[in-house]
């Protein structure tokens, strides 16, 4: 049988070059939800400058063969120039970033700083009784983060979801 | 401008002219001699600027959604782009359903819709709708218009996306300020398109393959679909070529149908629901299967993980996401279907190898056990109070018009009159055939008649009809009146939704909720009062005169058959059973195979 019977799930980063026209991001998003697709993460900014060109990364899930009809899906919208899987073509890096804000008085607060500092976020706002940090990293890194800090008076998340890239000369 | 300048682009130097007329002139750039289409406020400028030319001619239908459909007609017979043109709001919305069935039927479509002034959209005015909102997962893609300087160059990107690779609906939205303003013309471009740039040609080394698979095969088959006929007549051309010289057995989908000649034995009829015994058990036990233009539908496969058990797959097919989608291949080949066809043959010819000779007879012998059983036979009774057999009205139908003589074309609505039109017409050529596959809308034939009639002015088309489906779009027998176009509607008139009937009978209990055609009109009367003909004809001895009347008559013709009311529809794989799992019908088998609960929650 080929390989793509498998039924095991795995995640996949898809970085996709679009045309920047009106209604890209609904065709886009349109197909994920109209047939059931997963979107763990969307990011979309333009990314070429004159060639009016956008990147769209995605993260999302699936078995193997859903992954490969998701590629093959957004291959053929018209405005779609190119699809890279990143997690199967390679080392890559995926990252993105986060406000936090977090609320409290005392020992709390204190502990919150130090965590902070270990996590290297940085902090962009503080009151006396709060402070915003902004972290850019893997996504299980913000997860872990944003878990320690909901105890210590976590009270807003703000993320930008993925943006990625494929490491070394490669691009796609 | 001194006098040396080189020559002038002369759309360069032309006055700017109306949205419309821009419009106008480049449809006829891209050949277009028909547009089907219903008027109304948004669109007036484009109504306005048809009435000034005579280049392209307007057929007004009674219903958008007819239009669509009959552009699909139109389509489908003459391997051309269908233009459909219709009003804002309630306009686009009823054209919906036709550009979804397009879709999943890949018929080229190109669309025009009205919309209001640029300004106004986003103020809920008068007859606005989000069209390229509603439309976006009902078309293969959609333009909204918003610069007079786009107009030109999206209609001439909107014929090459409909047309290239897998063919489907495209829909261009156009504000009415952009249709009355005055637009920069442009010619088609002579550029590759920046995005879409679908793959024709095969790779060599996978037809290579192809070729070492089914010359080692024991117990081939080719499975067959409409991407065949969409990829044009020497797709099928090549189709028959290879099948031929290889002497493998071949069955078609309902799509495919007309991709290889019905007449010649290598032939084993359509498969999948209501396929053939000897396709669906050729298909269940082969060793090695090639799928042309085919996507593994459920229609065709039943259940998934009992679809080909043992065989290796090879899948040619222009979409890659066709390919893996349902049922995982061995070999994928994404190419046009000609193209990969007179590869195939190529290769196969330049190929040393030899086929497994004795294998392969084995295997014929087998395939001619299973045809054996004649799984379409009926019994159809004589004389006086004898009901007509829906298969053997079909069959006379098929004969006396083949006699007839003329080019013959054939749609249908959708229901078990439908399943035996595919059954029993046989097709010997591609684009006489002219059905709604993946979305199954009844109402689809009428309209899309009326597109043949108007390709094919000499031609005899038929709308092989339920007395049910005919009714969801029976307002165009006005306009088959308005344009003289001879269409017959030959009815199926069992009395009931009879598919559902079927279904009811034999998974919900006998229960026949709703499915009783009552109220019926006078189908003969209804004709007349449109301006054309009928004739009901309820006795078998009177059947073949009724026929070549209607074949006869120069007019709209409805021959409403009586035919027998408890008729089923047979071979039947249940949804959720397996090809090896076939209802066969009345004194044919046994015991039916039971359906899981699983299968009954299948459409
Ligand atoms: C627009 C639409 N609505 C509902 C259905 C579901 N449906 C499929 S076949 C059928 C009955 C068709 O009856 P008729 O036209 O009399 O054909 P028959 O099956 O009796 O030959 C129905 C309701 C459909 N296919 N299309
Ligand atoms: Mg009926």
């Amino acid at each position: 049988m080929p390989a793509n019977s498998d039924n095991t799930m795995r995640s996949a980063t898809i970085s996709v070059l679009v045309e920047n026209e009106a209604g890209v991001l609904a065709r886009v998003v349109g197909l994920f939800s109209g047939r059931g697709y997963n979107i763990e993460s969307l990011t979309v900014a333009p990314v070429e400058d004159g060639r009016n060109r956008s990147r769209i990364n995605i993260v999302t899930s699936g078995t193997a063969m859903v992954i490969e009809q998701i590629k093959a899906q957004l291959d053929r919208l018209v405005p779609v120039h190119r699809v890279a899987d990143l997690t199967q073509q390679g080392p890559h890096l995926a990252r993105e970033m986060a406000l936090i804000k977090v609320v409290g008085r005392g020992n709390d607060r204190a502990e919150a700083l130090r965590l902070a500092d270990a996590f290297r976020a940085r902090v962009v706002d503080a009151t006396v009784e709060s402070f915003v940090f902004e972290m850019t990293g893997s996504s299980d890194k913000l997860d872990a983060f944003v878990e320690l800090m909901r105890p210590l008076g976590l009270a807003e998340v703000s993320r930008t979801g993925v943006a990625a890239l494929a490491r070394g000369t490669r691009t796609i | 401008m001194s006098a040396t300048a080189p020559t002038p682009n002369p759309s360069a130097t032309e006055a700017p002219q109306p949205g419309a007329e821009v419009l106008l002139r480049a449809l006829k750039d891209q050949g277009v001699e028909v547009i089907f289409g219903y008027p109304g406020g948004a669109v007036l400028p484009i109504y306005d600027a048809i009435f000034k030319q005579n280049a392209i001619r307007h057929i007004l239908v009674r219903h958008e959604q007819a239009a669509v459909h009959a552009a699909e007609g139109y389509a489908r017979s003459t391997g051309r782009v269908g233009v459909v043109l219709v009003t804002s709001g309630p306009g686009a919305t009823n054209a919906v359903t036709g550009l979804v069935d397009a879709l999943m039927d890949s018929i080229p479509v190109v669309c025009l819709t009205g919309q209001v002034p640029t300004h106004l959209i986003g103020n809920d005015a008068f007859q606005e709708a989000d069209t390229t909102g509603i439309t976006r997962p009902a078309t293969k893609h959609n333009y909204l218009v918003k610069r007079p300087q786009d107009l030109a160059r999206t209609v001439h990107e909107a014929f090459y996306v409909a047309k290239s690779g897998r063919p489907g609906p495209v829909l261009i939205d156009l504000p009415k300020d952009i249709l009355i303003g005055p637009a920069p013309y442009a010619p088609p471009p002579e550029a590759p398109h920046r995005s879409y740039r679908p793959r024709r040609e095969p790779d060599p080394a996978s037809i290579a393959r192809a070729v070492t698979m089914l010359k080692a095969a024991k117990r081939p088959v080719v499975y067959a679909g409409g991407g065949v006929i969409n990829a044009g007549p020497e797709a099928a051309a090549a189709l028959t070529d290879f099948v031929r010289r290889a002497g493998i057995p071949i069955t078609n989908t309902l799509m495919g149908l007309g991709s290889f000649p019905a007449s010649d034995p290598l032939f084993l009829g359509m498969l999948g629901m209501h396929g053939t015994v000897e396709a669906n058990l050729a298909m269940h036990g082969c060793d090695v299967m090639l799928a042309v233009g085919a996507r593994f539908d459920d229609r065709v496969t039943g259940r998934l993980d009992a679809f080909s058990p043992g065989s290796r797959k090879i899948h040619i097919d222009i979409d890659p996401s066709s390919i893996n989608k349902n049922v995982p291949v061995d070999l994928a080949i994404v190419a046009d279907a000609g193209q990969a066809l007179a590869a195939l043959n190529a290769a196969w010819l330049a190929d040393e190898a030899r086929q497994d000779r004795a294998a392969l007879g084995a295997w014929w012998q087998k395939i001619e056990a299973w045809r054996a059983t004649k799984c379409l036979a009926y019994g159809q009774a004589r004389g006086e109070g004898a009901l007509i057999k829906p298969q053997y009205a079909i069959e006379r139908l098929r004969d006396l018009a083949a006699a007839s003589g003329r080019e013959c074309f054939f749609t249908t609505e959708v229901g078990q009159h439908q399943m035996w039109a595919a059954q029993f017409l046989r097709f010997d050529r591609p684009n006489h055939w002219m059905t709604s596959g993946g979305l199954g809308t009844m109402g689809y034939g009428l309209p899309a008649a009326m597109g043949v009639q108007i390709a094919h002015p000499d031609a005899l088309v038929v709308d092989v009809a339920g007395e049910a489906s005919i009714l969801m779009n029976i307002q165009e027998l006005g306009t088959l009146a308005q344009y003289r176009l001879p269409v017959k509607v030959f009815i199926l008139n069992n009395e009931y939704m009879g598919m559902v009937r079927q279904w009811q009978e034999l998974l919900h209990g006998g229960r026949y909720a709703e499915s009783y055609s009552a109220a019926l009109p006078d189908f003969v009367r209804l004709a007349e009062s449109f301006h054309g003909a009928g004739m009901r004809v309820t006795e078998v001895d009177r059947l073949d005169d009724a026929i070549r009347a209607m074949i006869a008559s120069d007019k709209a013709f409805i021959l409403d058959v009586a035919v027998d009311p408890a008729e089923n529809c047979f071979p039947m794989i249940p949804s959720g059973a397996a090809h090896d799992q076939m209802i066969l019908g009345p004194g044919k088998q046994e015991a039916a195979p039971g359906v899981s609960d699983e299968g009954l929650a299948l459409v």
